[in-house]
């Protein structure tokens, strides 16, 4: 992976881009010694790393909108930042690079229950805004499984999913309006507690936009009411195969379960040892769950009892409490920690056609053999989005090389069968140079008018999203 | 009028690329009276492309009736869970309604306040620009976060980055039972508060309406589950009781409207705040229903009213369905977004081919 060389005419002004900086906003919002830059050199993508020249911690929209028109006037690229939990790279500086955080716009700044909206500053955790309604008998359905980390920010840059959307959806579904600052310093109110948009819908374009198109201090959110109950159960099945049949059957029945959750024995193991959730040990275990009263999760559990048994299930397990519930959850959602106490892993995020899961995960096999390195694979069965682990050996010289080789393989099948590159980690620096295998150079181009026309300079975080050599020229 | 129908997409970049003068461009012309333009028909781009009921998704040229669709995705109890409204009872106008159509406009029903609008369901887009190229972008599968999202940004614009040729959807299955709940209701303050109140409960209502004489509440899923949660919403509602009757098709085209000779004005608002305009409306003599638990109003007004300057106060904006006169049909935007809307109709379509009429 290769990232632009930092522009020498920028490095040379460091001091002075410092200067004026620190000039227009308070002293302690502008880092600029290298020892609390390298906080800021990765994201979750630990593979790569890069300290920007800057770090700017603003504490309001008017803060962002003086220091991006600071970066625009001296045609400084700025790299915006939520939580730093990207998987894919989507905040990883480049040494010329301002990096601008939204870690300290926390605040709730309305909630309202009988309109269903909360409206907060996007450097609030995904999970701290259900904790903001939770009480009153609501929650913000997104659920990343980083949520306890990861800021509404990064959520709405990646168009952020989780284990329950399958019913909920993502988050450009669950997304009314942002308060938005361009790269130039304007700020732009787009949409609001209300549902459609007047003319273009831009919302649209702007959540998922990796960052790319401006920093987005402010969002008004749906919130729903929660379920009466929800209850997950538990399948086992003694091979991939027969699980992602089944899951077919289950959608095709008119039953829609919340979430539809699957795991292969190398991730059931590592996951059962970190949380004790009483995981069978099989082939293929699903993990389904339903909501509604007490009567209508019965129900619900009946009908997709019975057609898992057409399948003939090694173990079917109904959750029996509110902490058998809960742990099952917390395996699943422990599964990447959960495999990185036992191995290096690079995971991957790609989505397929649900139907065609059992061929994708023979295939999948086949190249794990080829390389000879382990997968484990744990993925949101309901909706194809897969996560498979590779396992490698970051210490071993040429391993690192050789699983992303085998990664890039896995995705390339993703998009041969019907599916994308990325379901919900975003494409960022990771899978930058796979989109040609997804796109033509003419979807791509224009992909990049959208761009040219929030970031006319290319600024904000321009060497991601894009194959450098479809950009250069744009770029700076 | 001169009506190209391209037989295929390529013969429809060409048809763009050979043209020097705007184009109305025509899906089944449910929503435009006569064009004074060349028409760019996507009739002849009609037709299911794939169907895959076992992963809920649909993959259909944009040309196709919206009757086509619903009549093979009922074939597998499956449905378009937005439930796009069908303009020609308030419009008077003839013609299929088709799904590019649809989707051109965003058109979503009573069910938008649950389930979501046509956007939500989209999953990609397969559009020609104004300069005949091509895109590609989406797709078929339900999580896809792989560059930006083209697709939905064409909900809604009205072709006017480009003419759709093709759409992904994700369908949902037909509910074993359909439950509507009416409330004698006449105040639609009230109505809006009682139906927060439903939209609020965990009973998953899918319709909640206005209709200016009752509150309207929908509850869809399997039977045993439906009689479950009307029990519970009528203990919740005081004075609420099941009708027969199958309200919500009238509710979602505007259709009590539709009789009067005056403007049809949609009007997306904070639900609160449909409350607040229907007392202001109503109290100046216009005939108004509420739809999405007050989120959306619509109001028959005299011809000629100005509705934005009744509701500067309020946010939210509001839509022309019918009508004529110098009042912009859509709500203008402002400057600086109206500035990124324009600048993207710049790029995508520089010679203003697709550019609306009037």
């Amino acid at each position: 992976m290769e990232l632009p060389r930092p522009n020498p005419m920028v490095l040379e002004r460091r001091a002075e881009i410092v200067a004026r900086l620190k000039e227009a906003l308070p002293a302690d919002t502008v880092i600029d010694d290298p020892r609390g830059l390298v906080a800021y050199e990765c994201d979750a993508l630990t593979a790569y790393r890069c300290p920007p020249l800057a770090v700017v911690l603003p504490r309001s929209t008017d803060e962002v909108a003086a220091a991006l028109r600071i970066c625009h006037a001296m045609d400084v690229p700025v790299v915006p930042r939520g939580a730093g939990t990207s998987l894919a790279g989507g905040s990883l500086p480049t040494a010329d690079a301002v990096v601008i955080g939204v870690a300290r716009l926390t605040e709730v700044l309305e909630t309202d229950y009988a309109d269903r909206i909360i409206r907060l500053q996007t450097g609030r955790t995904n999970l701290s805004v259900t904790g903001a309604v939770e009480a009153d008998g609501f929650f913000y359905a997104p659920d990343p499984s980083s949520q306890l980390a990861c800021a509404i920010s990064g959520n709405i840059g990646m168009n952020s999913g989780g284990a329950h959307c399958l019913k909920y959806g993502v988050t450009t579904n669950n997304l009314l309006g942002v308060t938005m600052v361009l790269m130039d310093g304007t700020v732009v109110e787009i949409g609001g507690a209300y549902m459609d948009a007047g003319d273009l819908d831009l919302l649209s374009v702007i959540c998922g936009s990796e960052g790319q198109l401006g920093i987005v201090t402010e969002a008004t959110l749906r919130i729903l009411p929660k379920p009466e109950g929800a209850r997950p159960v538990l399948m086992g099945f003694d091979s991939s195969r027969v699980a992602g049949a089944c899951v077919s059957d289950i959608i095709e029945a008119g039953v829609l379960p919340v979430a539809i959750e699957f795991m292969d024995r190398p991730c059931i193991r590592a996951c059962e040892a970190f949380a004790h959730a009483g995981y069978p040990d099989v082939e293929a275990l699903l993990i389904i769950e339903v909501e509604g009263s007490p009567a209508e999760i019965d129900h619900q559990l009946r009908l997709i009892r019975e057609i898992a048994e057409r399948h003939a299930p090694e173990v079917i397990r109904e959750s029996t409490s509110a902490e058998e519930s809960a742990a099952i959850w917390l395996g699943r959602k422990s599964a990447f920690g959960a495999m990185g106490q036992i191995n290096d892993y690079m995971c991957l995020d790609g989505t397929i056609p649900v139907t065609e899961l059992p061929l994708v995960l023979e295939r999948i096999g086949e190249l794990s053999a080829q390389y000879g390195l382990g997968v484990a694979n744990v993925f949101h069965a309901g909706d194809g989005n897969m996560h498979p682990l590779i396992l490698f050996d970051a210490n071993k010289p040429g391993d690192l090389e050789l699983c992303e080789q085998m990664g890039a393989d896995i995705l390339r099948l993703c998009v041969e069968v019907g599916g994308c590159l990325t379901g919900e980690h975003g494409v960022g620096v990771e899978k930058r140079d796979l989109m040609t295998v997804q796109f033509s150079r003419e979807d791509l181009e224009a992909q990049l008018k959208v761009k040219d026309v929030f970031d006319p300079k290319w600024l904000l975080n321009a060497a991601k999203v894009f194959p450098l050599a479809v950009t250069e020229g744009r770029r700076p | 009028m001169t009506v190209i129908t391209p037989a295929s997409e390529a013969e429809l970049a060409d048809a763009v690329r050979s043209a020097n003068a705007p184009f109305a461009i025509r899906g089944g012309g449910t929503r435009s009276p006569a064009a004074t333009r060349p028409v760019l028909s996507t009739a002849a781009l009609s037709g299911v492309v794939l169907y895959e009921p076992g992963a809920l998704t649909l993959v259909v040229k944009a040309g196709t009736p919206l009757a086509e669709v619903e009549a093979v995705l009922a074939e597998k109890s499956q449905r378009l869970a937005f439930e796009p409204m069908d303009h020609r009872p308030v419009l008077g106008t003839s013609g299929e309604p088709t799904i590019g159509g649809a989707l051109a406009v965003n058109a979503s029903g009573p069910r938008r306040v649950q389930a979501g609008a046509a956007r939500d369901f989209l999953l990609g887009a397969v559009f020609v620009d104004g300069e005949g190229t091509r895109v590609r972008n989406g797709g078929r599968v339900m999580k896809n976060v792989t560059g930006y999202d083209l697709a939905r940004l064409q909900a809604g614009a009205r072709g006017t980055l480009g003419v759709l040729t093709e759409l992904s959807f994700k369908v949902l299955p037909v509910p074993e039972r359909v439950a509507t709940l009416a409330l004698a209701c006449d105040d639609p303050s009230r109505a809006v508060a009682e139906m927060a109140r439903a939209l609020g409960s965990p009973y998953e209502v899918t319709g909640a309406a206005w209709d200016a004489a009752r509150m309207l509440l929908r509850i869809e899923g399997f039977a045993e589950s439906v009689s479950y949660r009307a029990g519970e919403l009528a203990r919740l509602i005081p004075g609420l009781v099941p009708v027969d009757e199958d309200p919500w098709p009238a509710l979602r085209d505007g259709a009590a409207l539709a009789e009067t000779q005056r403007d049809i004005w949609r009007i997306s608002l904070r639900a609160s705040h449909g409350a607040i305009l229907a007392e202001r409306l109503c109290g100046a003599g216009a005939k108004v229903t509420l739809d999405w638990g007050g989120a959306l109003l619509w109001a028959a007004v005299a011809p000629g009213t100005d509705l934005r300057a009744q509701m500067a106060d309020l946010g939210g904006h509001a839509t022309r369905l019918r009508g004529e006169g110098n009042i912009p049909a859509l709500h203008p935007d402002p400057a600086p977004v109206a500035a990124l809307a324009a600048g993207l109709r710049q790029k995508f379509d520089p010679r203003g081919l697709f550019a609306p009429e009037g």
